[in-house]
């Protein structure tokens, strides 16, 4: 065989290989997931408000909206913020501060989950108790920490769609009379506005798959929260608290958390490439 | 009616406001473990071993932890991403298989760590008796960085203008010379970047690494033992109140890890960039 | 395009890992893992163990009481550790008791309340009594906190303390002991339980209907809620696991245990040693 032969069939060993490897985690997981999703019944298993174990109880909706409300706080702290400090990257700082900014905030991003998650326990929650009252393990402390974790990716995202725009955006905007701030709000976000969305929406997806932050300060009660102030628990920490332990129907139950999660992320992604229209060639 | 001028500088004002806070929060984040762990830290601390589970000794089983699985995740996942990606990109054609291989990986990439964690734990700890060990750890973090590796190789793949590949078979390159001189040359700093990313996960990942690698402070003698990482330690410590000094230490010193890491990371990146000439 | 060959090469590469997989693991250490409660003990001896035979490797780490179990189920582990009997379905396991320890109910140290019935206990942590002052403290709402399912400590709470009454799920979660005591410690109004051994200054451990948790209450069965620190096995231990086991039920083992807090086995030994779950709980 040719070397070009040898090469060839070697990459695709790889590439079978690693397709494989990612298959079978994808079919593991439904194959253990879907049959208790089955046995359930869908709608008990999704809309089910009672998640008891050890009674056979598996519901998760007290699980989707406590995943709901965190990822939803996480993302009205985390997009206004995110986009304005992209904007503030791009357009308000001269090209020295932000070489210094950018790798930065590759920094911030690497930060592991369980040093967010730590701040928020030592600061934020006594915070919230001593201010607002409940035990301070919260919602709203879940989605102030979950927000500042993911601002760091809706910046570099949004920051590099707005570098990419073609300058004669700006420049024939200014030259029409527009200040610079109308130039940004009316031009320059409207025109990187699907990077903006898929910044978001990848944020948005980091924000439902954090465990570790989520566990130290959302108090993981079985319950819907009633309001920002009560304690709560989301998919993954539902399934991070108890896959120690869980055995049959129980860790099926987890795996079935996974099979709704891998639906949620394929939604989300959809989602994106629907919006920023990839460009694949 | 306000004036665009005063608009702009309102405008300009609150992005102004947004920008420094989301600083201060983050360097607040950070001094918060730095301010009372940097004082801790003594070549001592990164070499002894921990005593007491972690009330007094140092670190050293932890950090060898840490490097082992990160090591063991990265040199599986970065030759099969990489030659996934090359393989996708080079060797097959656009079509419908390879468009849902892509939105496969792609999913796979948002995928939350946990399940990763779930399978591996159920898979690699239990069915494939490997135990709590840095193989079960090391591979289960393999899997979760894998789609990412790819998804980045490809990217950089992409990136390379056509016209490349062009010059490159006119003058009557093979397929694998034009692959192995001028594609992954150029592909080289984007998937470094996917690398650098794989590297961050391996480091901060906790949850999942407790239930494949475990826990043990114990200094690993082989890919079949336990292990801790620094992460996981800090996690323990801080949780269960064991010592809040050691877990400020501990905390220090991952992210002084993590600094390190970046910094030398950004710095052969310059340097390649430099010398293959961007 | 020789296909066929293809799928041989590819075939190939699934078989290598397979026999990889196959390879037992050569590890000759000693993994013990299991309840929150029993490891730091556990910890404390194995650390003791290997100081006089620093060959030896002994591997100790968490997951709570039923992961324990079911590591030694799954021989991903040689040793259970479990804060809890047996249940009837693990009666095929062996279990030694390797000391004693009771459940204590921990609050703020700046609580007033030193003492609570049983009914109180259990109308507070069914929340059926909501307000510290309805069980004789200040006017404020009990932040309830408790243990994960798969917890030892919880089994033997519900078990001695709870009997037919639920948890409500509206407590915090928390999946440790020691994180149980950091919740307490840091919030006025929590209330939670632990295991005796582990109560430090950070938190005040209650009277039970005026009875105080202590070695010499629990001795004299006047503090009635006590249950056994278990070792697991999956068959009669041999080697290094029957070796260790012999140091911790030999005087200077079980010295170190009382040291720390713990009842010494022989003191309430109504079982001898090797046989199935102790007859108290």
């Amino acid at each position: 065989m040719s070397k070009e032969k040898i090469f060839e069939k070697g990459f695709f060993l790889v590439a079978f290989s690693s397709i494989s490897i990612l298959a079978l985690i994808a079919f593991f997981i439904f194959e253990e997931g879907v049959p208790l999703i089955w046995k359930v019944g869908a709608r008990s298993f999704l809309l089910g408000e009672r998640w008891f174990p050890s009674q056979g109880s598996f519901g998760i909706f007290p699980m989707i909206v406590g995943s709901f409300w965190v990822t939803v706080g996480a993302l009205i702290v985390g997009v206004p913020l995110g986009v304005a400090c992209a904007v503030f990257l791009c357009e308000l700082t001269p090209p020295s501060v932000s070489i210094v900014l950018r790798p930065t905030i590759q920094l911030l991003a690497a930060i592991p989950s369980v040093i967010y998650g730590f701040w928020g326990l030592i600061v934020l929650v006594p915070l919230i108790r001593n201010a607002l009252g409940g035990p301070g393990l919260s919602v709203l402390a879940g989605s102030l920490v979950l927000g500042i974790m993911i601002l760091p990716t809706i910046i570099s995202i949004s920051e590099d769609s707005l570098r990419a725009l073609p300058r004669t955006f700006k420049e024939g905007a200014l030259s029409l009379g527009a200040t610079h701030w109308q130039t940004i709000w009316r031009v320059l976000l409207p025109a990187s506005r699907s990077g903006i969305v898929a910044s978001v929406i990848l944020g948005m997806g980091r924000a439902i798959g954090e465990t570790m932050a989520m566990i130290m300060i959302l108090g993981n009660a079985v319950q819907m929260p009633g309001s920002i102030l009560d304690s709560t628990r989301t998919l993954t920490t539902n399934i991070g608290i108890e896959m120690g332990y869980a055995t049959g129907d129980h860790r099926q139950a987890l795996f079935a958390t996974g099979v709704v999660l891998f639906f949620i992320t394929m939604g989300l992604n959809t989602l994106a490439l629907f919006i920023s229209g990839r460009r694949r060639t | 009616m306000i004036s665009r001028h005063t608009s702009q500088r309102v405008a300009k004002g609150l992005i102004w406001a947004a920008a420094f806070s989301t600083l201060a929060v983050m360097i607040w984040i950070l001094l918060q473990v730095l301010i009372e762990g940097l004082p801790l830290l003594s070549l001592n601390f990164f070499l002894d071993a921990p005593r007491q589970m972690g009330r007094t000794g140092g670190i050293f089983s932890t950090i060898v932890g840490t490097l082992a699985l990160t090591a063991v995740a990265i040199v599986i996942a970065t030759p099969l991403g990489v030659g996934t990606a090359v393989y996708l990109r080079e060797y097959t054609r656009e079509g419908r298989v390879s468009r849902v291989i892509r939105f496969g990986t792609d999913c796979l990439a948002g995928v939350p760590s946990i399940i990763f964690g779930l399978f591996g734990f159920v898979f690699f700890v239990i069915l494939l008796r490997m135990g709590w060990s840095i193989l079960s750890g090391g591979l289960t973090l393999a899997t979760m960085i894998l789609p990412t590796i790819i998804c980045t190789a490809e990217e950089a793949i992409m990136a390379i203008p056509y016209s490349y590949r062009e010059v490159s078979f006119a003058l009557g390159g093979t397929r694998w010379q034009t692959v192995a001189r001028v594609i992954l040359p150029n592909a080289i700093p984007g998937i470094f970047t996917g690398v650098l990313l794989g590297v961050g996960r391996s480091v901060g990942e906790t949850a999942a690494i407790i239930l494949t690698a475990g826990s043990s402070l114990l200094m690993p003698t082989s890919l079949f033992s336990p292990t801790r990482t620094m992460s996981v330690h800090f996690y323990i410590l801080a949780r269960e109140g064991i010592s809040m000094e050691k877990a400020y230490a501990t905390g220090a010193a991952l992210i002084l890890l993590i600094l390190a890491i970046n910094t030398l990371a950004n710095w052969l990146l310059w340097r390649y960039v430099r010398k293959v000439g961007g | 395009m020789r296909k066929p060959l293809n799928w041989v090469w590819a075939c190939a590469f699934f078989i290598l890992p397979t026999l990889l997989a196959g390879c037992q693991k050569p590890q000759g250490g000693l993994t013990v893992v299991g309840s929150t409660s029993v490891e730091p003990f556990a910890g404390a001896l194995a650390e003791e163990y290997m100081v006089h035979h620093s060959k030896e490797k002994i591997y100790v780490q968490g997951g709570g009481s039923s992961a324990g179990i079911q590591g030694v189920r799954t021989e991903a582990a040689q040793v259970g550790m479990s804060s809890r009997a047996l249940m009837p379905d693990e009666r095929d396991l062996i279990a030694v008791p390797i000391a004693y320890d009771a459940i204590v109910i921990i609050v703020h140290p700046s609580n007033p309340v030193t003492s609570l019935s049983i009914d109180q206990i259990k109308g507070i942590f069914s929340r059926q009594m909501t307000n510290w002052s309805e069980a004789g403290g200040r006017n404020h709402p009990i932040t309830l906190v408790t243990r994960e399912e798969g917890s030892g400590t919880r089994e033997s709470f519900q078990h001695l303390i709870m009997g037919k009454t639920e948890i409500s799920l509206a407590a915090l979660v928390q999946d440790s002991n020691g994180a149980i005591r950091q919740v307490v410690g840091d919030d006025p109004n929590a209330i939670g339980y632990i295991s005796l051994g582990l109560v430090n200054d950070r938190v005040k451990a209650l009277k039970i209907d005026g009875v105080e948790a202590n070695v010499e209450n629990i001795k004299k069965y006047r503090y009635k809620f006590v249950r056994p620190f278990l070792f697991v096995f999956k068959a009669d231990p041999q080697g290094l696991a029957k070796n260790f086991l012999e140091y911790i039920l030999s005087p200077e083992g079980q010295k170190l245990l009382v040291q720390e807090g713990l009842v010494s086995a022989a003191t309430i030994a109504d079982s001898p040693k090797g046989s199935q779950s102790p007859k108290n709980v």
